[in-house]
């Protein structure tokens, strides 16, 4: 899932300056999982907003409404008829969602008050590990099901480097080395021969924004 | 046992400190409460196993929070104690309304005075 975290308070703090009227939307998808702006996120940073203001002596009147999801029309549209009663958004949602909100009201300024910081996996309530740097070039069948573009401090696709050590990546002790543990695993599923394949060079998709249509959802007006 | 503590500690009563959650805690401070604090089992005694220690992170979130708005984080804590420990609830209530006192009452109440007193003035 999309893991994202909240802002310090500050940052958010002063994106709202000068706004008298604003709208929290909060996202109930990747976000509300990961707690970071979910319906409950959104009622908090709600209510720090409206202390801090107060101390302030600068009071804002703030609205809060949570979507299925930010990244989806038909969700935003909720939204439509809200919007205009408000100087500005704050989107609680990944950077995907923030964007789309933006794209939808585009008179409204949208302020994020969350910093995407990638996929990952749940390990516990609240503790979550980056697994995937969606790089469209999956090596998972040749490495044991490890990302070395994530778990490697290079990402490198053809591992390891000098760097590896006593199964500690050199950067530091505290990181695992990526390819000792694809070394391992490939060993123990006794495919060890699969690490000696060399992966072409990444076409690198994801340097400029991508856009994926599913095989059988293309729409018969822009088929050829 | 009859024991005394102060009359200003408003009692919510939860099934476990593990219910209490950030935003009841900061909506009490945001509502203009001086203070709020959690009594919570002994740690390593609770029956759902770590429901105290949950209420101890979501109170230290908490007084993170409120420092960074400006108000004293102090003013929220957690407390321990056995459920047959009724002297230390009421030794407990009182040392948080004496250290809530020596705060003074919560900043939020006192901008809404002084705005209050500026209206009575025009």
């Amino acid at each position: 899932m999309i893991v994202a975290k909240r802002k310090p308070f500050e940052e958010i703090k002063d994106m709202l300056k000068g706004y008298k009227k604003v709208l929290n939307v909060g996202c109930g998808t990747c976000v509300s999982v990961c707690l970071a702006g979910g319906e409950k996120e959104v009622a908090v940073l709600n209510a720090e907003i409206d202390m801090a203001r107060k101390l302030d002596n600068d009071p804002i009147e703030l609205g809060a409404y949570t979507v299925e999801r930010q990244c989806d029309r038909e969700y935003l549209a909720e939204l439509d008829d809200m919007v205009k009663d408000y100087d500005a958004l704050i989107s609680m949602a990944c950077g995907v969602g923030i964007q789309f909100l933006a794209e939808r009201f585009p008179e409204t300024p949208v302020l994020p008050a969350v910093d995407t910081s990638g996929l990952a996996v749940n390990q516990a309530v609240g503790w979550y590990e980056e697994r995937c740097r969606s790089c469209q070039s999956c090596v998972l069948g040749w490495t044991g099901g490890i990302c070395p573009v994530t778990m490697c401090a290079k990402g490198l696709y053809n591992g390891p480097c000098g760097g590896t050590n006593q199964g500690k990546c050199e950067i530091s002790q505290d990181q695992p080395c990526a390819w000792y543990l694809i070394h391992e695993r490939l060993s123990a599923q006794d495919r060890l021969d699969n690490i000696k394949r060399i992966k072409a060079p990444s076409t690198w998709c994801d340097q400029v924004p991508r856009t994926l249509i599913q095989p059988g959802y293309k729409k018969p007006e822009e088929e050829e | 046992m009859r024991l005394d503590y102060p009359a200003n500690v408003k009692i919510i009563r939860v099934p476990c400190t593990g219910k209490v959650d950030v935003i009841h805690l900061l909506r009490a401070i945001q509502k203009g409460a001086d203070g709020a604090y959690c009594v919570g089992c002994l740690e390593g005694a609770c029956h759902y196993n770590e429901g105290n220690l949950r209420c101890r992170e979501r109170v230290n979130h908490v007084r993170e929070l409120l420092d960074e708005i400006g108000i004293e984080g102090d003013r929220v804590r957690m407390y321990n104690l056995s459920s047959g420990e009724g002297p230390t609830f009421a030794q407990y209530a009182k040392e948080m309304t004496e250290h809530i006192k020596e705060l003074g009452p919560n900043p939020l109440n006192q901008n809404k005075d002084a705005t209050n007193k500026k209206k009575a003035a025009a």
